[in-house]
């Protein structure tokens, strides 16, 4: 049993996706009887704030788009004044599996940032040529500051503990990219322990994973200057978490 | 240097100076955005009533041709603006962040206590 539901908060940034959410949401209720789901509606221009309403989530509305790295700081700063301990990001296009929820929770207990990875081992999400080098080239720098093997940095598929959810509530980058590569530099430099668990992921309902090489190109280049970044803020700029006494 | 431009040179550097004072003083312009202005505004008017100084910096600096430092000079203060500018629109946009954020946790909490009230009413009225 994971009594641990109760005081977890799943955060899905939504974007126009009045054709999923719902669907989603109910998944996640149904597989994880007592969570609490908080949809971001990312300043979507159709129906997706009141179809996760029906659905039975809590919805914060952002009156324009601030894209996932924004979506995701206000469910952390929502978590922290609500007294959530952990947040699960999960993608509202049903990419993520709620079954792996679990999973992820359970290995908070040796950790404050779980990522959910999708080359570790399960599932058949596959990424192929530049892109996937990109990737590969990434991971290998990010294990290197994280000290802890990580293969898929860009997984949105992740869960924070408590000092992460507080960390995150200040510190959560909006940039492109920055909501995952960077938010892993500035957790190790908060010196959180990192972890990653192997995950399935489905298929993303709509839109292919782009092959163009210039596309990959840019992708690298701004995943690099995300990470030096980073990695050159200066000292100090991510204060390590401070625990608060309920 | 003809009378002329010599006056002309004095004239657009005090103009200059005016509209930037002229905004000061209406609130329509901030002293720390002002101040680059000021500074190109003061060194005009300095060059336009003593073109010596122009001449005098030049050599110092080992410029040849003493209008190429007014290139220079012109040249960097616009780029700090311009640079000023881009940091003072990140400052700028995540303040809006935070005002964006702050707005939807406060509208769901708003949402939050009407549902609340609603059914609170609800179950008294129905006693």
């Amino acid at each position: 049993m994971h009594t641990r539901l109760d005081s977890t908060l799943i955060v899905m940034p939504a974007f126009n996706e009045e054709a999923s959410v719902a669907e989603v949401i109910a998944e996640v209720l149904a597989k994880l009887p007592g969570v609490s789901v908080l949809v971001v509606d990312d300043g979507s221009s159709d129906a997706t704030a009141s179809r996760a309403r029906e659905a039975g989530a809590l919805v914060a509305v952002l009156p324009f788009n601030l894209g996932v790295g924004g979506a995701m700081r206000a469910g952390f700063k929502f978590a922290l004044e609500n007294g959530f301990d952990t947040v699960v990001q999960v993608d509202s296009d049903g990419q993520h599996d709620p079954s792996s929820v679990p999973a992820l929770l359970d290995a908070l207990d040796g950790a404050d940032l779980v990522l959910g990875a999708r080359f570790a081992g399960a599932g058949e999400y596959k990424v192929g040529g530049p892109r996937h080098w990109a990737m590969v080239v990434l991971a290998s720098i990010l294990s290197r500051t994280a000290h802890t093997e990580l293969t898929d940095t860009t997984s949105g598929f992740r869960a924070s503990g408590p000092r992460a959810v507080r960390l995150f509530a200040k510190h959560y980058p909006a940039e492109y990219l920055g909501d995952t590569i960077e938010a892993l530099v500035i957790a190790t430099r908060a010196k959180l322990v990192i972890r990653q668990i192997p995950v399935a992921m489905r298929v993303r309902a709509g839109g292919v994973p782009s092959h163009n090489p210039l596309k990959s190109a840019a992708y690298l280049a701004r995943a690099g200057m995300a990470l030096t970044f980073a990695l050159i803020r200066p000292r100090g700029t991510f204060l390590p978490a401070v625990e608060v006494k309920p | 240097m003809s009378p002329v431009s010599y006056i002309f040179g004095i004239v657009a550097a005090v103009l200059a100076l005016a509209v930037v004072i002229e905004l000061l003083r209406r609130h329509s312009l901030r002293e720390r955005h002002a101040i680059w202005w000021l500074v190109a505004g003061v060194l005009a008017l300095v060059v336009g009533v003593f073109p010596g100084t122009l001449v005098w910096a030049a050599g110092l600096l080992g410029v040849e041709v003493p209008t190429n430092l007014v290139f220079f000079v012109s040249i960097a203060i616009l780029f700090f603006v311009c640079l000023q500018h881009s940091a003072e629109l990140t400052v700028l946009e995540s303040k809006t962040r935070v005002l964006a954020e702050q707005s939807a946790l406060l509208e769901l909490r708003i949402r939050q206590l009407e549902n609340d009230r609603q059914s609170a009413d609800g179950s008294s009225s129905t006693q």
